[in-house]
């Protein structure tokens, strides 16, 4: 059980983030995209995420609840040193949560400024995610080098969250609109691929203990198809986006998929990167978890909880299946 | 540890939880009350209760939209301001937390999705449990947080491991001595709160001459349930300062200015609680009343300051605000009973516009309340952050000054933008001539999509 059950625990960790990363990560990406619409598609691609988002943050919230609540040094550790950018992100969800209500039901006059708030909260998020996911990945270390990969892949971050959001927005709107997305969804595809990439490249190189569990044979064969997974996912999207014969015969969908599939498949190579660390060549899972009667306490709430929690988000989901049509209740 | 830097580590943690209660405060039972509203129009059919109902959906959204960000913060800073805390009491507070999360951040944000956005696409029964669910959420939610607080306050079933707390007995943990009236008084609280700022906006739009039935509706539901709520709440809130008395009595000798022990101690309506000659100074005192209250007996004994050298919370600010919520809580009656009273005889519409006034000015007046309560219970905890287990400055983080003072410089700054606008936000959605109106159907194709559903949930 003791060393069972800190396993289970990062196993749910790293599902909640990948959640929240992908669904999240979807209305972040639409409020980034924001700016490049015309005024009459906004209220449209605000609708669309509108039942969610605040569900869809909530796997954020368990994700780093469960950090605090199974590995407490893990969560003291990592937010101490990611202080300054946890702030940015807190400020940047602050500012996206709040502008989601306020554009609506404020004064119309002032709709727009709260229009442009909803795009920098999104933007300064997912940077700022970036940023941590960087200093993470690269154990912390503060030279220029590590600066610059953190600094890449908060470019990249945001990247994702566009190619989600336009996926998203391919599925949910019609007509002009859905046909802007698929372009924006094509000029996000390059950033994002090059920042998977930089982030599979890097990885091994700055910690040894990564480059000896990645390259060694026979386990390199083992791992080949989550490169080629993601290759292939990514060569899907560039091929869907640029036909939009495909996009009109109703494989609109395929979009969101792919991308859905390469972040999937970069969650698993981080988690086999990092195993059995919470945090890279420092702590391990079972040096960070809590007591075992917690976690008990804890499971048992999670084996309660999380099936009914999956429940009704699929029923939400499917209530509003579908083409998104105006959903207003505050203007 | 550097004082500086505790210091501000402190007070960025007391803006953002004092930011952070503004809004749960509201909606823990604003939720109530839209479920009301929703059960009225289910019963009568008659349509300015889902006018109503509409209209304080906006508020709830807004209102709840604050919350969720704040609280998002609060789960953050738990590690980034008080590391030692959770390394130590990590095994107690992490289920705790970990419970709130699972069993009503979840069921409130989803549900609050169906509630917002599902009118037409869900059938009314499923539109209820749906409302039914967020206010159901919103309280499991103020029930773990106040658990948790309540054991931080009088801490029981555990024992201590190398350093670290662990949980023995959870049953113990989570119905602690002083949660039962804590939480009771938390609800009682949030239900006074959302009562007023029902009730003055609702003044507010009678006053600007945009009122309708739904307004008149909402404005006699939550008169009637202040002057309700109010009795009981001053009833808990004694019961809650006896248990004090039993569990922390530096803090009630903190609150009643009692700086040595003495038989018959007088209650001190004002004065200035001075460090420096342990006195009150230019104090207004009442004989023996403070013994009455606390003990039921008129030469009963209150243990005074001296008592708790060097273990005793700083005095003027608990102090002060006790006077603060409770002078808001006399207020609260009066008001309360007196619309109670002039609604005999008159109707909404004819209620003197300087009682309106009354009423609109005292909108936010449960926020007064409810944080000067708040910080009464907290810094009267001072030096602990777990009562005689563990102090604040053993867990603070070792981030330098300037680093906190920049992140506490740019919260507050937000934090006040946001208030401000919150507030306003509030006042000219309660002008719009569009305030109560139920959200569009879907059209057709969005309806054929959603009826499965819709049957499902019938």
């Amino acid at each position: 059980m003791d060393t069972v059950l800190p396993l289970i625990f990062m196993a749910v960790m790293g599902l909640a983030m990948l959640l929240y990363v992908i669904l999240d990560g979807y209305d972040l990406g639409v409020g980034i995209l924001l700016p490049f619409a015309p005024e009459e598609h906004k209220d449209m691609m605000v609708a669309s995420i509108g039942p969610f988002w605040d569900a869809n943050e909530t796997w954020l919230v368990l994700g780093v609840g469960i950090m605090l609540v199974a590995f407490p040094a893990a969560h003291s550790l990592v937010l101490s040193e990611l202080y300054l950018p946890v702030a940015v992100m807190l400020l940047g969800l602050m500012v996206r949560g709040v502008s989601f209500d306020f554009r609506t039901k404020a004064n119309d006059k002032h709709k727009p400024r709260w229009n442009n708030a909803f795009t920098l909260g999104s933007l300064v998020t997912g940077m700022s995610q970036g940023w941590m996911l960087g200093a993470y990945v690269s154990g912390f270390r503060d030279d220029w080098w590590t600066w610059a990969f953190n600094g890449a892949i908060a470019l990249t971050v945001p990247a994702a969250y566009v190619v989600l959001g336009a996926g998203w927005l391919i599925m949910k709107a019609e007509g002009e609109l859905h046909d802007r997305a698929i372009v924006w969804a094509r000029k996000a595809i390059l950033p994002f691929m090059f920042g998977i990439a930089a982030v599979s490249i890097a990885t091994p190189l700055i910690s040894e203990t990564i480059f000896n569990k990645w390259f060694q044979l026979p386990g390199l064969f083992a791992l080949l198809p989550i490169p080629l997974i993601t290759v292939a996912a990514f060569a899907t999207l560039w091929h869907v986006t640029g036909k939009k014969s495909i996009i009109d015969a109703g494989y609109g969908w395929v979009v969101f998929a792919a991308t859905v599939l390469i972040l999937i498949l970069a969650t698993l190579g981080l988690a086999y990167s990092i195993y059995p660390y919470v945090v890279i060549d420092r702590l391990n899972v079972w040096e960070a978890a809590s007591a075992t009667s917690s976690l008990l306490i804890l499971l048992v709430g999670l084996l309660i909880t999380l099936p009914a929690i999956i429940g009704y988000t699929i029923f939400a989901y499917r209530i509003f299946w579908g083409k998104a049509t105006e959903l207003t209740y505050g203007s | 540890m550097n004082e500086t830097a505790l210091i501000l580590a402190r007070m960025q943690f007391a803006a953002n939880i004092t930011f952070h209660i503004l809004f749960p405060t509201i909606t823990i039972a604003l939720g109530w009350i839209l479920f009301y509203f929703r059960m009225r129009f289910k019963a009568t059919r008659d349509e300015s209760w889902e006018e109503a109902y509409y209209f304080w959906t906006k508020v709830f959204a807004l209102t709840f939209a604050l919350g969720v960000v704040s609280g998002i913060t609060m789960s953050f800073q738990f590690g980034t301001n008080w590391p030692g805390f959770m390394e130590k009491a990590g095994n107690i507070a992490g289920p705790l937390l970990g419970y709130e999360v699972l069993t009503a951040f979840f069921l409130e944000a989803t549900f609050l999705g169906v509630m917002l956005f599902g009118r037409g696409r869900v059938s009314e029964r499923t539109h209820l449990i749906a409302t039914f669910l967020v206010a159901f959420g919103t309280t499991m939610s103020a029930f773990w947080i106040i658990s948790l607080n309540s054991w931080m306050q009088t801490p029981v079933g555990f024992e201590i491991v190398n350093g670290k707390i662990m949980a023995t007995d959870w049953l113990a943990i989570v119905f602690n001595p002083s949660f039962p009236y804590r939480f009771t008084h938390m609800m009682l609280g949030s239900g006074l709160t959302a009562s007023f700022v029902v009730a003055g906006v609702s003044a507010w739009q009678v006053l600007k001459k945009v009122d309708s039935k739904a307004t008149h509706r909402a404005l006699k539901t939550a008169l009637f349930a202040a002057a309700f709520l109010i009795p009981i709440q001053i009833l808990v809130g004694d019961l809650q300062g006896s248990n004090t008395l039993k569990y922390q009595p530096a803090k009630i000798a903190a609150i009643e200015g009692v700086w040595n022990t003495e038989k018959g101690a007088p209650i001190v309506l004002f004065g200035w609680p001075d460090k420096e000659t342990k006195s009150n100074l230019y104090s207004i005192e009442i004989p023996k009343i403070a013994s009455l209250i606390l003990t039921h007996d008129l030469n009963g004994e209150v243990k005074g300051l001296n008592e708790f050298e060097g273990k005793h919370p700083p005095v003027a600010p608990v102090f002060w605000a006790f006077r603060i919520m409770v002078g808001t809580g006399m207020a609260m009656l009066a008001v309360s009973w007196l619309g109670v009273f002039l609604l005999r005889k008159r109707t909404v519409n004819t209620l003197p516009r300087m009682y309106l006034k009354g009423l609109a000015v005292m909108t936010f007046a449960g926020w007064v309340a409810t944080v000067a309560g708040w910080y009464v219970t907290e810094i009267g905890r001072q030096p602990y952050i777990i009562y005689g287990v563990l102090t604040a400055a053993e867990t603070a983080s070792k981030h330098a000054s300037a680093m906190i003072g920049l992140t506490l410089t740019a919260y507050v700054a937000l934090y006040l933008f946001l208030l401000i606008s919150y507030v306003f936000v509030v006042k000219s959605l309660s002008e719009k001539a569009t305030r109560g109106q139920p959200p569009k159907l879907p059209t057709a194709p969005a309806r054929k999509a959603a009826s499965v559903v819709g049957a499902a949930g019938d």
